[in-house]
């Protein structure tokens, strides 16, 4: 073995608790990046990604059987820019009956023979593909949510039975379920019944292209109906757009921590070995054989740490990329190995960087110096702390421990930023946490909806709410019911808005409350009829500001009002006007709400009101229904990633605390002996030490705070921006003082557990190695 | 008969493989005596002043000190029976180099739990005896061995030990220093303070010692009365 093999292999184990620490501190990083890393990798075009993965349909056409033959369908696969086909598939819309009995919302079911295909190749999440008359295939997405269980069981259209046997995805988004073509034909009913064509396009990136060839399919065969894939591609990406700036902010947090924590550990180690460098130098060794070393004591640590840290972000990423495939529509199996790759690489030159900075330092120092280096701190620095500490009316060990960061400010910087880190991290997850959570509670203010029974034996198809026959008397019995705490009656109509091309959706409210169901980001709610309350995107497409005057077209009548609040509603994109019912009546006299949602008073049993409502609404006509308020897919995945990372940036913090005293505590182990030969006790020795991180704690736990609610709301507020709305206040300002406190003292919980096993090892120090130590 | 001060009990302290630091040492030391620990390099000296002190424990035998089995002290216990009783002085002084000369006199009386006003008139009172009090304020990397070494005293008899230890207490000064220090232990001694040295300085035995005790290869080869010179 040569004499530099030797030095590593003693540096390595001589130094056990930097080696662990800088192999934990790796493992942590790298786990982390790997993490961040697979997620925005996941997180780039999944829709994209999905959509090229599954051949998806640029075009997803409807023909009305009675309008076109078979020969022009298949005359269609051969128009100009078709660059493949799939079809015709038989559709209906029917109506199911789940295996509780509840009526789903009407669904588009298509009949294929299979899955697969050159055009839209349909994903099963679960089961099999419909095979056999009485088989369905359900699908999953924005439609319809599922939970565990429902293959396998029994549902009904109409008095027909189907049998669930799979749960599938399609990117283009072409159907509802899917069934055999005999069981499609079989499915009574007169409902519309179309044929669906599914095409991709030579060329269908710009919306002319699409348009270039629907237009030359239209030439073979006229079409009742059809959607680009790009409107597909754009509801996708608002969906999940929110997700990339949380992992972006996430993964530079991670990276930097890892930087710092690395850095300090390092840099830390190198300079505590100043005299065995230079004892290396009297022996012989030449400045570059000393960095090698050093390079080589941080690098077998760190490569045990890295490949630790690979396999758990590998384990750690599998459960995600579930949620991630479920919530994107992607496959994604696995982590990449080149994430795996970068990401340990990454690392490993960080170290390698790092170490070559701080023992080329020390390697060029001449011998004679670096043997004279003590290991004390340099006397005379923090004079003034200690002279300032000793005044306070405090322990003496405690005041002694105080002083220590000053005597060597630079390190206590290092650890100031460490624990700030850690700070910002909790900090920034739990802001992010509840923003995500208040963002999920506007969608859930209300806890039960009150729609007019269904007529029975009408048109099949999707329909909207009946108006209600007598409004008032719904008011009085919901009023009336023990245990409401507000309610809001809606009539939806549709309107157009100078400046705006389209329609759009108009939401007249009535009601004494209705101002509890939306969240204002400015402005204030509306008090009379002439008023609007508008979202961000409206204000945006309009050119308009709260107080702005604009001219609604109801019915062919012109309606002026006045924008009197911007309201944080993502409905319909944000492109919709709510304003009191009294406003629209100017061009629909007839307008009376449909739907009445009902909030109950805290702590009524939520279950038992609706039952009681909805025996009460009976002989009006009306059903009430309690609204579902499960956590959204999104929110999970960023609340558990959150928690995650938040946890391993802790400790990360507090393995730079650990490091950092330990190395503190060796230096000052002739002083720790001089301190117990006069006197001082093994608690008074540990609350000297835990006492020294007490500041830099207190400092680093502040400024992470400070940093984290700046973080999170940088972060919130860019996420809405990138989908195009402004956020309330509600959302944004989420925490109190109380929590800034005690975020605030986070910091200093991660510097005295960081410190709590140097300081037993402080205090288990014999006086008398202590004193021979020089 | 007097109770002895010191009383060491077939003490044997042993380190790993390899003949015992001390093997099989009784020794009594009374108050008021001044006692020289003697011998060369690895003969047992600094072991048997830190068994004394508290510093270690013997692997056999019993250690007694004022009614205090030392041997027996667990490590917050034998903080405070140091605290209470012994005053250490070493050979390089160990002041604390971030501490004043006075926060270093105080930090003794201060870890008693001794306020700071208190502290502070004993620290006065006891560098004023010393004649340091003029460096209370200053940095003990200013001054030079021989007022060091008249600091580490005033922080021995801060808290008025029954017993001082001082460890090759003029190994690091120079001659007038040396002497300097050599007239102080003499001085204290005169003044009633029980104090045991532990040196190899023939000379500072001779002129600060009512009694020297040779040790050789960790026992007690010589026990002797001295005539004191002043």
């Amino acid at each position: 073995m040569s004499a530099l093999s030797r030095v590593v292999r003693s540096g390595v184990g001589r130094k056990r608790v930097q080696t662990v620490v800088i192999g934990l501190v790796v493992m942590i990083a790298v786990t982390s990046a790997v993490l961040g890393g697979s997620l925005l990798a996941a997180s780039q075009g999944p829709f994209d990604r999905a959509f090229d993965q599954q051949k998806g349909a640029h075009l997803s056409a409807q023909f009305d059987p009675g309008a076109v033959t078979g020969t022009q369908l298949a005359a269609t696969a051969g128009a100009t820019g078709v660059a493949a086909s799939a079809g015709p598939f038989r559709t209906a819309q029917v109506e199911l009956i789940d295996h509780f009995g509840h009526p789903v919302p009407p669904i588009i079911v298509v009949g294929r023979a299979d899955a697969g295909g050159t055009v839209d190749r349909v994903v099963l999440d679960e089961g099999r593909w419909a095979t056999a008359p009485g088989e369905i295939v359900l699908a999953s997405g924005d439609r319809m949510r599922f939970g565990r269980g429902v293959v396998g069981r029994q549902w009904k259209a109409g008095d027909t039975q189907l049998t669930v046997v799979g749960i599938a995805r399609s990117a283009s988004d072409t159907a509802g379920a899917w069934t055999t073509p005999a069981q499609l034909a079989a499915f009574a009913g007169d409902g519309p019944r179309t044929y669906q064509m599914l095409y991709r396009f030579s060329a269908a990136d710009t919306a002319e292209q699409v348009s270039a060839g629907r237009t030359a399919i239209e030439k073979l065969a006229p079409m009742a109906g059809s959607v680009s894939w790009l409107d597909i591609r754009r509801d996708a990406i608002s969906d999940t757009i929110l997700l990339v700036p949380f992992l972006i902010a996430f993964g530079l947090l991670g990276v930097v921590m890892a930087v710092l924590i690395i850095g300090n550990v390092i840099a830390g180690a190198v300079s505590t070995s100043t005299r065995r460098i230079g004892i290396l130098k009297a022996l012989g060794f030449t400045p570059a054989q000393v960095t090698r070393a050093y390079v080589g004591q941080a690098l077998i640590p760190a490569a045990v740490g890295a490949a630790l840290g690979v396999v758990a972000g590998n384990l750690l990423m599998l459960p995600i990329l579930a949620q991630t495939n479920q919530l994107y529509g992607t496959n994604d199996s696995g982590v990449s190995p080149a994430v795996d790759a970068l990401v340990a690489g990454g690392a490993l030159a960080l170290v390698a960087l790092t170490a070559v900075a701080a023992s080329a330092r020390a390697g060029r120092l001449r011998s004679v110096d670096a043997l004279a280096v003590g290991r004390t701190p340099q006397p005379g620095r923090g004079r003034w702390a200690t002279r300032l500490t000793s005044r306070l009316p405090l322990p003496r060990p405690v005041t002694l421990g105080l002083a220590h960061p000053f005597a060597r400010p630079v390190r206590a910087v290092s650890i100031v930023a460490a624990i700030a880190f850690g700070a910002a991290a909790v900090t920034f997850a739990i802001g992010l946490g509840t923003s995500l959570n208040r963002v999920q509670e506007v969608e859930d203010l209300a806890d039960i909806q009150v729609n007019a029974l269904h007529e029975k034996g009408a048109r099949p198809g999707p329909r909207e709410p009946e108006p209600f026959d007598d409004p008032a008397a719904i008011e009085q019995t919901i009023a009336g019911q023990t245990g409401t705490g507000g309610f809001m009656g809606v009539a939806r109509s549709e309107i157009t808005a100078a400046g705006i091309s389209g329609d759009l959706d108009a939401v007249a409210v009535t009601g004494p409350d209705s101002a509890r169901y939306y969240r204002m980001v400015s402005g204030r709610w509306l008090t009379g009829p002439g008023q609007i309350i508008v979202s961000t995107p409206f204000l945006t497409a309009a050119g308009k500001e709260v107080g702005d005057t604009i001219t609604l077209t109801s019915h062919g009548v012109a309606v002026p009002a006045t924008i009197v609040g911007e309201v944080f509603n993502p409905d319909n994109d944000g492109m919709q006007v709510v304003t009191d019912i009294a406003t629209l009546r100017v061009a629909e006299p007839e307008l009376v709400p449909s739907t009445y949602y009902v909030s109950v008073l805290s702590g009524t049993d939520i279950e038992a009101y609706t039952d009681s409502l909805k025996a009460a609404l009976q002989p009006e006509g009306a059903m009430a229904d309690e609204l579902s308020h499960g956590p959204d897919e999104m929110v999970i995945i960023v609340n558990t990633l959150t928690g995650l990372l938040s946890l391993m940036l802790i400790v990360v913090a507090g393995l730079g605390v650990m490091n950092t005293v330990v190395l503190e505590t060796r230096e000052r182990v002739h002083d720790l002996g001089v301190h117990k030969a006069l006197g001082m006790t093994p608690r008074q020795t540990t609350a000297m030490v835990i006492a020294s991180v007490v500041v830099t704690g207190v400092i680093g736990g502040v400024a992470g705070t400070a940093v984290g609610v700046l973080l999170q709301r940088t972060v919130i507020t860019e996420m809405a921006s990138s989908v195009g709305f402004r956020l309330p206040s509600s959302v944004l300002d989420v925490y109190g003082s109380g929590e800034l406190l005690l975020l605030g003292l986070a910091g200093l919980v991660i510097a005295v557990a960081g410190a709590l096993l140097p300081a037993g090892w402080a205090a288990k120090t014999r006086v008398a190695v202590a004193l021979r130590t020089e | 008969m007097t109770t002895p001060l010191i009383e060491l009990h077939e003490v044997t302290r042993r380190y790993d493989e390899g003949p015992p630091a001390l093997n099989d040492v009784s020794l009594s030391i009374a108050p008021g005596e001044a006692v020289a620990i003697l011998g060369p390099s690895g003969s047992g000296k600094s072991t048997l002043l830190n068994l004394v002190a508290g510093l270690d424990r013997p692997s056999a035998g019993t250690v007694t000190v004022d009614g205090v089995r030392v041997d027996q002290l667990g490590e917050a216990a034998s903080a405070k029976y140091r605290r209470a009783r012994i005053g250490l002085v070493f050979q390089f002084f160990n002041l604390l180099d971030d501490l004043t000369v006075a926060d270093n006199v105080m930090l003794p009386a201060q870890l008693a739990g001794m306020s700071r006003g208190t502290a502070e008139r004993r620290a006065t009172e006891l560098l004023g005896r010393l004649g340091v009090d003029r460096h209370a304020a200053a940095y003990p990397g200013r001054l030079s061995g021989g007022e060091r070494q008249r600091v580490a005293v005033a922080r021995a008899l801060m808290n008025k030990p029954a017993l001082l230890l001082a460890d090759e207490p003029t190994g690091a000064l120079d001659t007038a220093s040396g002497e300097d220090v050599m007239r102080l232990l003499t001085e204290l001694h005169a003044d009633g303070q029980t104090v045991v040295l532990v040196t190899h300085d023939l000379v500072l035995a001779e002129r600060c010692a009512t009694r020297t005790v040779q040790l050789l290869d960790g026992r007690v080869a010589t026990d002797t009365a001295l005539e004191v010179l002043r």
